[in-house]
């Protein structure tokens, strides 16, 4: 009992502490946005554009994002295992180690301490701190579900497992480099060898830690919280081992265009196109799911998060694999269309998963309700509506700004310059920032949601501790 | 059946399944090519970088430049006529890590090298907004208050194995970072024989101006010289890291050579402008020019 305890102090911290760096992660979001239209705003050398949009990236994929699945892992695992944590001790160093080490390596960064490669710029230090923490999360997690009661394992923990696997991978390979002192490194890769390296990194990265370890949410959280068994244990299944098989091939559709030889290149399209199966297979697996009772849409606010969420996986899995087609990256490519299509994920997929999950996890811990289902309502509606305005804003500017590019005059001459095609991008610019406002909004609801319930599931345990020692 | 119902239960079993299917992929598509002469290209040109020039991408990398600018040419047209000839992969075999990046909210960079002056790069990164008002790039001035750090260089040049030597490490000793900046930027895409995407030559060009006297071509250029020109011209025309164009009006110049200077530019002081505008806007632009006589 004790232990089953302590391992919930570990996930509220967790959840908590991806909720600051969150916090942290969004305010540097909605400044680097209004950088992008207003130079002013840039402080160098510590708070220009270049080091703090590195901050963003870093300490929302790091912070919020891994910090809330750490917590929803160490939450889900031991019910999927049905028993505690192998070392909860351990998962409370590891909840101390990963929030010195989101601080240290966000520092870091704003001290232009970049490698320069997209999702992986820490330097070697804090690469060596990272691969550290997930050895002892791999370690705890993977030795819990080997010494589980349940016999077979659920598909979250498939998912979990993936996950754990593969991103060490990834890791590691892209993070091999010749330090140089200690705040300096040189990848071990040079080129066009280095750029394929960090493009199946980048790419992957993003697939294995916000798709599958959300699609392990998702896959628990969906039927938990509406009572509904999952679709079709097949499709499960089928889509998650041609998901993780064909992942892997995909990353050179980023560098389509590129000096990269050109069959690395097609078969990354290839690969990228198949994906769309495996990925639809989930959102088929969900939809149908909820098919057998619609009416968990409208009594359990839980499910809109679900479903909104997993249409936006949907979509994004439609739109990803059809930028990688030549024709439409030719277009598209390098221009605010990207941005648009990563925050559709990040502020649709991910997030509203994950604030559903913390939604689920928190009430449980405190065996009481949720403050307000309205709250919770409100919150939903915001964030749907500002991550709308900023994924559309920026596909509309992005196709502008491509075409802006190629636009030629009856004698072959471009016709605009660079400078002329930028300047049309500021109100769209401006327009992102007011979408990020709402998205903050919404969020600073969720975060004054879940501190209340908490407030409120500490106050009603006291008052039955008092009511227990009053009839004693 | 059974041996599946082992898979779904064994988490052993399970999880090396899981890592051979992520491994097939990575196999095919970044190991093998990793061993393969193919991806390993070198251009014949190609120098490592020296001492300032390393010293320079060190900052290019540590200001997450690579945010917003890109270092790779499309075999496109349109990006061609805008940054000239495509990226080459050897031309990269000395870049660890590539710098290519992903997003261009400024101008790629593959062959900004030898394009302007490097007193352009000097004004240019102290203060961007002073070419164009409405740049969205942050002024790096303080680059001009700080000193390259020499042992650091030194450390990364054997990081690298790079060759270096004691002259080389001599000019770093007084050098900043802007310097160091600036040497890097100078470099880039100088490994391909550099050679104009347009070049207009005098029998495509009219003797004199078929716009000569029009007032609104003297109003279209004057916009267009604001744009782009009063960078380096400056904002009366008369001189800054460009010459003055009202002394260079006042020697009245044949309208052809105008056009051909500004279509063609001169290598490593200033761009030619053939890709971009079109033969109206250049006459227009003469027109501009010569109405500045004295």
């Amino acid at each position: 009992m004790n232990d089953y305890r302590y391992d919930y102090e570990t996930v509220k911290g967790f959840i908590l502490s991806a909720i600051f760096w969150g916090v942290v992660g969004l305010v540097v979001g909605l400044w680097i946005s209004a950088q992008m239209w207003d130079a002013s705003l840039n402080i160098p050398p510590y708070f220009s554009f270049g080091r703090l949009r590195t901050f963003h990236t870093n300490v929302l994929t790091y912070g919020l994002g891994i910090g809330a699945e750490f917590g929803v892992f160490y939450y889900l695992v031991i019910r999927l295992a049905k028993r505690p944590l192998l070392f909860p001790k351990l998962a409370r160093f590891h909840l101390w180690l990963f929030n010195v080490g989101v601080a240290i390596a966000g520092i870091t960064l704003l001290l232009g301490w970049n490698q320069s490669l997209e999702y992986a710029e820490f330097e070697w230090p804090i690469d060596i701190a990272i691969v550290i923490l997930w050895v002892i999360f791999a370690v705890n997690i993977l030795g819990t579900i080997i010494k589980r009661k349940e016999e077979q394992m659920y598909i979250s923990l498939w998912y979990i497992i993936a996950t754990i696997i593969t991103v060490a991978i990834l890791y590691i390979v892209n993070n091999l480099s010749i330090p140089a002192g200690f705040d300096k490194s040189y990848h071990i890769f040079a080129g066009v060898n280095s750029a394929n390296v960090q493009w199946w990194y980048g790419h992957n990265a993003v697939g294995f830690l916000f798709t599958t370890p959300i699609l392990a949410m998702f896959y628990y959280f969906l039927p938990k919280s509406t009572g509904l068994p999952i679709y079709s244990h097949r499709l499960s299944i089928i889509s998650f081992w041609s998901l993780i098989f064909a992942y892997l091939w995909t990353g050179a559709h980023h560098l389509v265009y590129t000096p990269l030889p050109d069959w690395i290149q097609t078969l990354g399209i290839a690969f990228t196109l198949f994906l769309i199966a495996p990925s639809w297979g989930s959102v088929v697996n969900g939809y149908f799911t909820v098919e057998s009772d619609w009416s968990v849409m409208k009594n359990n606010y839980l499910t809109k998060f679900f479903i909104a969420g997993i249409t936006f996986y949907g979509l994004q899995t439609i739109q990803g694999p059809s930028q990688g087609i030549r024709v439409i990256s030719s277009l598209i490519h390098y221009t605010d269309w990207v941005p648009g299509h990563v925050h559709m994920g990040t502020m649709g997929w991910v997030t509203m998963t994950i604030c559903a999950a913390v939604y689920y996890i928190i009430p449980h811990i405190y065996k009481t309700e949720i403050y307000s289902v309205k709250i919770a309502n409100a919150h939903f509606w915001l964030v749907l509506i500002g991550q709308l305005a900023f994924s559309i804003t920026m596909w509309v500017t992005g196709v502008q700004q491509g075409a802006m590019w190629k636009m030629t005059n009856p004698d072959g001459t471009l016709k605009y310059t660079f400078m002329e095609g930028l300047l049309r991008n500021y109100p769209y610019w401006q327009l992102r920032t007011l979408a990020g406002i709402v998205f903050v909004i919404g969020m600073l609801l969720f975060i004054y949601n879940v501190m209340m319930t908490i407030k409120k599931g500490k106050a009603e345990l006291e008052a039955k501790l008092q009511a227990a020692s009053a009839t004693a | 059946m059974s041996e599946n119902k082992k898979l779904y239960s064994n988490a052993l079993i399970f999880s090396l399944a899981a890592a051979i299917t992520v491994l097939i992929g990575t196999i095919a598509t970044v190991f093998i090519p990793m061993f393969t002469k193919g991806m390993h290209p070198k251009l014949e040109n190609l120098k490592p970088y020296t001492a300032i020039q390393l010293a320079g991408r060190d900052i290019y990398q540590r200001e997450g430049c690579v945010n917003c600018h890109t270092q790779t040419v499309r075999p496109l047209k349109s990006d061609v006529l805008m940054y000239g000839d495509y990226s080459k992969a050897g031309e990269f075999a000395y870049d660890q890590p590539f710098l290519w990046g992903s997003k261009r909210t400024g101008p790629d960079l593959a062959r900004i090298g030898g394009k302007y002056p490097d007193d352009w790069h000097y004004q240019h990164m102290t203060n961007p907004q002073a070419f164009y008002e409405k740049s969205n790039m942050p002024k790096y001035a303080f680059l001009n208050d700080r000193k390259v750090a020499v042992e650091k260089t030194i450390a990364h040049m054997k990081a690298l194995g790079f060759p270096y030597t004691e002259d080389d490490v001599n000019t770093l000793k007084n050098s900043t970072e802007m310097d160091a900046i600036v040497a890097y930027l100078q470099v880039l895409g100088t490994a391909v024989e550099r050679k104009a995407v347009l070049t207009i030559d005098e029998t495509m060009v009219e003797e004199t101006s078929p716009l000569a006297g029009n007032k609104d071509a003297i109003l279209k250029g004057e916009k267009l010289y604001k744009a782009e020109c009063a960078g380096c011209h400056g904002q009366n025309a008369e001189g800054n890291i460009g010459g003055s164009l009202v002394d260079y009006a006042s020697a009245e110049s044949p309208d052809r050579d105008t056009y051909l200077i500004i279509a063609n530019g001169f290598e490593g002081a200033m761009p030619g402008f053939a890709a971009i505008y079109d033969k109206e806007e250049i006459w227009s632009l003469v027109e501009y020019i010569k109405s500045l006589k004295k």
